[in-house]
């Protein structure tokens, strides 16, 4: 079971902001799953088949660019947390 | 009502005037939306020069209705650097120096209104990840505001900063990771606790306005006229966003001429934006960042696209010098001008320098750049490339020695 963190913003389209999902063996599986369910959240979080560079996904805390990406292996009890791009000042 | 509301930077939606931040549409960053025909009608270049020596005195610009939370931030040095300038082979170069802010950072002007905000929102405490100046100033300014502080740093940053921070009275929280990792948390914290004020996550449309007031006083004291170059350092590009922002809030007011203000960044080696911009790249996010300028440290720089865009349409270029180079633009500053900055500060002088050897900045061209910060906040790293001291028994002799 993998568990997933939204930010507020998704709450409109995904009604809560904690799911947990089962059956993902990696990021892409999860986003797959996701959109599923949600198909707003894929129209908005996909540009021209590319992740929006303003939400960033972190896989138990670290981002996926640091990682492998989409390709980023899950396992059961992950936390994959959303968060929208926000820095400094 | 001068703000009219928030509108998303990258698809255009409006929002009201709330503490929210990205856009419900694409997710794209926010930005206050001001009525203009009201700003026009209610400042002059006159009521600015009547006004207090702060950045309240632009107080018709920025996204706040209540009394300020004001410890006196803004309208700081501004310096002709007459040898450094010499130095460098520049006619025209002028300083704004931000070390004597109030907490001793350009932070405080951002600050200053992001608290104001989160008292006009009634919240109930503020909070920020900050890579320590952020941190002294909010700290500070919730003081003042009797507000609660909650304030997320990485592990490993000057102990003065986190001095700053706990001396006023704030929860620090440390975080045992990057900036961005601290950032990832404090973002976490306030997606949780919407009545908190985090002044760089939901407050942030209005808090990076504070920053355009660097831009609003270049022009001042410049007698209303743009310069021609600028050099600002660069850790999120939030601060060159917003130089860009107020200059062109000039322009749309009247209050100065419309003029190509080409724009230079300054970057520590390694990090995402100046790469992006020098090796012709997307600003992709680095994890690992090696470098003593903790204050510009930020591996994952949410304006960087921005920042990058605005450096590109203006012909501008970003500079990354590497930490020795910094560490003698920092030397050479204080040795020319009398000023201590801290490293950011020395990062700029650093890009500045390398912008006029290779062309360029002409040597006739009106430059103003931008000194973030104190060189005390940052002292340490210095030491070990100065002269020692002179060491002797107190005895007049030994000195006559010395200099013999």
């Amino acid at each position: 079971m993998i568990k997933v963190k939204f930010p507020s913003v998704f709450v409109q389209i995904t009604g809560k902001r904690r799911i947990e999902v089962d059956g993902a063996e990696k990021v892409s599986d999860l986003l797959e799953k996701l959109f599923q369910d949600f198909p707003k959240l894929k129209d908005r979080l996909l540009k021209d088949g590319e992740l929006t560079p303003f939400i960033n996904i972190f896989v138990n805390g670290e981002d996926i660019r640091h990682l492998n990406g989409l390709e980023t292996k899950l396992s059961d009890g992950d936390e994959v947390t959303f968060i929208p791009a926000i820095s400094g000042g | 009502m001068k703000v009219v509301g928030l509108k998303c930077r990258i698809c255009g939606k409006e929002f009201p005037a709330e503490a929210i931040y990205t856009c419900d549409n694409c997710f794209g960053p926010l930005e206050v939306v001001y009525d203009w025909e009201w700003i026009k009608e209610h400042a002059t270049k006159e009521k600015i020069e009547r006004g207090p020596k702060s950045l309240w005195r632009y107080k018709d610009f920025l996204p706040v209705d209540v009394e300020p939370v004001d410890l006196g931030a803004g309208y700081t040095k501004f310096v002709k650097a007459e040898n450094l300038g010499k130095v460098l082979g520049l006619k025209n170069l002028f300083l704004i120096d931000d070390s004597v802010n109030p907490t001793y950072s350009f932070k405080d002007r951002v600050v200053s209104v992001a608290v104001t905000k989160a008292k006009e929102f009634g919240m109930k405490a503020v909070g920020c990840a900050s890579t320590g100046n952020l941190a002294g100033s909010l700290s500070a300014h919730a003081a003042k505001a009797n507000i609660p502080a909650y304030i997320f740093v990485p592990k490993g940053i000057e102990k003065n900063k986190i001095i700053q921070a706990l001396v006023h009275g704030a929860t620090v929280v440390e975080v045992d990771g990057t900036y961005d990792d601290a950032n990832r948390v404090a973002t976490e914290v306030a997606e949780e606790h919407p009545d908190w004020g985090f002044v760089n996550i939901n407050l942030r449309p209005y808090y990076a306005d504070g920053s355009k007031t660097l831009a609003y006083e270049a022009a001042e004291r410049l007698g209303w006229t743009l310069p021609d170059q600028v050099v600002v350092p660069m850790a999120s590009g939030a601060l060159l966003n917003a130089i860009f922002r107020g200059f062109r809030d000039l322009e749309r007011v009247g209050f100065v001429d419309e003029k190509d203000v080409i724009f230079n960044g300054s970057q520590p080696y390694g990090l995402p934006i100046s790469r992006a911009v020098k090796y012709g790249k997307s600003v992709e996010p680095v994890k690992k960042m090696d470098t003593i300028v903790h204050s510009l440290a930020i591996g994952n720089p949410a304006d960087g696209i921005f920042a990058k865009e605005i450096i590109e349409k203006t012909g501008g270029f970003a500079e990354d010098p590497k930490d020795e180079e910094t560490i003698e633009a920092v030397k050479l500053l204080a040795k020319t001008e009398g000023i201590f900055t801290e490293l950011a500060g020395g990062v700029t002088i650093a890009g500045l320098k390398r912008l006029v050897e290779d062309g360029r900045i002409d040597s006739s061209d009106v430059v103003v750049a931008y000194l973030t910060g104190n060189g005390l906040k940052t002292a340490d790293p210095i030491l070990e490339y100065l002269n020692d001291t002179v060491k002797i028994k107190p005895r007049l002799e030994e000195f006559e020695e010395v200099i013999a």
